[in-house]
């Protein structure tokens, strides 16, 4: 897509965002409540389904521009977190399921009448250690029986589909640790009990469980891709929520930036602007300058995906860049604002808190320097 | 339901904005150029009545080539089409050739209806309904905050300071509307994607039949001789309260004229 059609959707989203001002989204951080109109809003205006290809009624579009949607909508001060996951979380649908999943979810995904934005892969006992999962679906006539119990399962209860991934047949009768896991989309309108979802308080206003799942039985069709083959099915869809979630903190960076920046040249001092001081000024040119590495990164990781040569090192290295990228311009724009910066309605200890997560998830930045030790360097891992 | 939506590009009110020294004309390179808001409100209330009756809904902007940013953004919303009218001896028209320059352009199109903003937030004129619907031979409904179209008729609130004028006149007419008629949508992303491949048709003074000469700076009817930038903001009035300060702080509103 050519740059002036990105300028496009920047702009657009852009407004439709910043029609959602700081005191909403510090009336939803305090009490701790799901941004219902913010979601609907994207939803309806299909922003979050700009992935789904046009046969399914998407938007047909590609990773680089979905990352400088959520880019855009961050930069505004909001936070996407609530609702991602709707855009990438049916990358796993889209790339391994069958025609028929697709045709009856999909069009239903894109129009907004079904959110599938939960994927519960970790465990309490395997976080990144994917293969150590130990939830199970026992193969029936009928087709499964899942138990086990999962761990930081985002907006389950905003979801009506989501993804889980289950071991089919145990760790040590496998030949690789990473076969014997299937993928399955769960109905959670159906699963009535046997899906019970125990949300857990944050420092974040971010609606995660603790997930439990006692016999419940999912038809033969709820198989998404090959039985055995789940690990790998996810993994794409892993690059993708990466990159994405790089986009966000790079857009949060931007909003720290710009906010901090504005109050550095209005609050005066000792007679001067403080922004005049370098103490103040030079965090801040450098946390832009992380961003500016980070989003070339990001462009290029975002580029090699949507030509279908994703490697999970630009992924994670993109994840890796921006979020620290953000966290060098949160405590920039922290140092700068003072005082301030701790009182809630400047706004920056909410955005502190949100970017402070991407340092850890979805996955951790210690993680990525140990594939890039192992993957890139040839060096033993941790 | 065929309307014609008129809009056009303003400097955006929420920034500073200036005049060109050199020709005392709008400075439009240096400004952020964007729609005028109250037209929003019009492209709305258009497409609110085409998504009820069918029809189309056409955008007529007479303006620079950056113009087109402000078509997209109507495009982007839901009309079908546009129309714009550049030709570079227009600059500096005052709004009595302008509006001859619009009203030629109507002159080749169809239409049941001509909506536009109340007043553009530049110049705050607000006397284009009256000169297009005194040289097309319609009639005007200017200032609406409502809005009924029923067969050939046309029906209006027209909003006033105490209240409202309740105006009907059979179509086709033209109808001006204040921000308070609806609440603009955002264009959607398919909206956005789709305005790329709405036709938009670019027609010069030659194509509406119109002389270059009865255009522009040097024959408007209006000019701006000189201007000044907005006074630096005062100091401010300092009340000392001395148990009276209730009372001075009444009184110096009624001195405003505010109570």
């Amino acid at each position: 897509m050519a740059e002036t059609d990105l300028d496009d959707l920047r702009a657009g989203v852009r407004e439709l965002a910043s029609s959602f001002p700081a005191e909403y989204w510090r009336r939803c951080d305090a009490a701790r409540e799901y941004p219902e109109e913010f979601v609907r809003a994207l939803t309806d205006a299909g922003w979050l389904s700009v992935l789904i290809p046009e046969q399914y009624g998407g938007g047909g579009l590609g990773l680089a521009e979905a990352s400088v949607i959520m880019e855009e909508i961050n930069s505004t001060g909001a936070s996407t977190s609530a609702c991602h996951a709707q855009m990438y979380t049916m990358g796993a649908l889209l790339r391994h399921g069958s025609d028929a999943q697709k045709r009856s979810y999909l069009p239903e995904i894109a129009a907004g009448k079904l959110r599938l934005q939960a994927f519960a892969i970790t465990e309490p006992d395997a976080g990144s250690d994917t293969t150590r999962i130990t939830t199970f679906a026992r193969r029936t006539p009928e087709g499964y029986v899942v138990n086990g119990r999962k761990m930081w399962i985002s907006r389950v209860q905003h979801s009506d589909l989501m993804l889980l991934l289950a071991r089919t047949t145990p760790r040590d009768q496998v030949a690789r640790r990473t076969e014997g896991l299937s993928l399955f989309l769960v109905d959670l309108r159906a699963a009535g009990s046997a899906v019970r979802a125990e949300p857990i308080n944050t420092m974040v206003n971010h609606e995660t469980n603790a997930v439990f799942i006692d016999d419940l039985v999912l038809p033969a069709d709820a198989l998404v891709g090959v039985e055995g083959q789940g690990f790998r099915h996810v993994l794409s869809g892993m690059n993708a929520e990466r990159i994405l979630l790089a986009s966000e903190s790079i857009g949060d960076a931007r909003w720290f930036l710009d906010t901090a920046s504005a109050y550095a040249r209005d609050r005066v001092v000792f007679g001067k602007p403080i922004g005049d001081n370098q103490g103040v000024s030079f965090p801040l040119a450098r946390a832009w300058a992380d961003m500016q590495a980070a989003s070339l990164v990001r462009d290029r990781a975002a580029e090699l995906f949507d030509r279908g040569e994703t490697r999970g090192t630009d992924a994670n290295v993109a994840k890796l860049l921006a979020s620290e990228a953000a966290w060098a311009a949160a405590n920039a724009a922290m140092t700068t604002l003072g005082g301030y910066g701790m009182a809630a309605e400047y706004d920056v200890e909410r955005k502190f808190r949100e970017s402070r997560l991407y340092l850890v998830a979805p996955v951790s930045n210690n993680l990525i320097l140990d594939h890039i030790a192992g993957h890139v360097l040839g060096l033993g891992r941790g | 339901m065929n309307i014609v939506v008129l809009v056009k590009q303003v400097p955006d009110s929420g920034s500073e904005r200036k005049l060109d020294p050199a020709d005392n004309t709008v400075a439009r390179a240096a400004a952020d150029n964007v729609i005028n808001e109250m037209d929003e409100y019009a492209i709305e209330e258009a497409l609110t009545i085409k998504e009820a009756q069918g029809g189309e809904v056409t955008v007529l902007t007479v303006g620079p080539d950056s113009a087109t940013d402000a078509i997209r953004k109507a495009l982007s919303m839901g009309a079908d089409k546009a129309v714009h009218v550049v030709d570079d001896a227009i600059h500096g028209s005052c709004a009595v050739q302008t509006s001859a320059v619009i009203a030629a352009a109507l002159g080749q199109m169809e239409y049941d209806l001509v909506m536009c903003g109340a007043e553009a937030t530049d110049a705050q004129l607000s006397v284009m309904p009256a000169l297009l619907a005194e040289r097309l031979g319609l009639p005007q409904l200017s200032g609406a905050r409502k809005v009924t179209i029923e067969g050939g008729t046309a029906k209006v609130e027209r909003q006033t300071d105490g209240g409202f004028w309740a105006l009907e006149a059979p179509l086709p007419a033209i109808i001006s509307t204040w921000d308070t008629i609806n609440e603009p949508r955002y264009p959607s992303f398919k909206g956005i994607m789709a305005a790329k491949k709405k036709p938009v048709e670019t027609r010069s003074l030659a194509d509406l039949g119109l002389d270059a000469g009865s255009v522009g700076l040097a024959s408007a009817t209006s000019k701006v001789l000189d201007f000044a930038g907005r006074p630096p903001k005062g100091e401010g009035v300092k009340v000392t309260d001395e148990g009276d300060g209730a009372q001075k702080f009444v009184d110096y509103l009624a001195g405003q004229k505010i109570v």
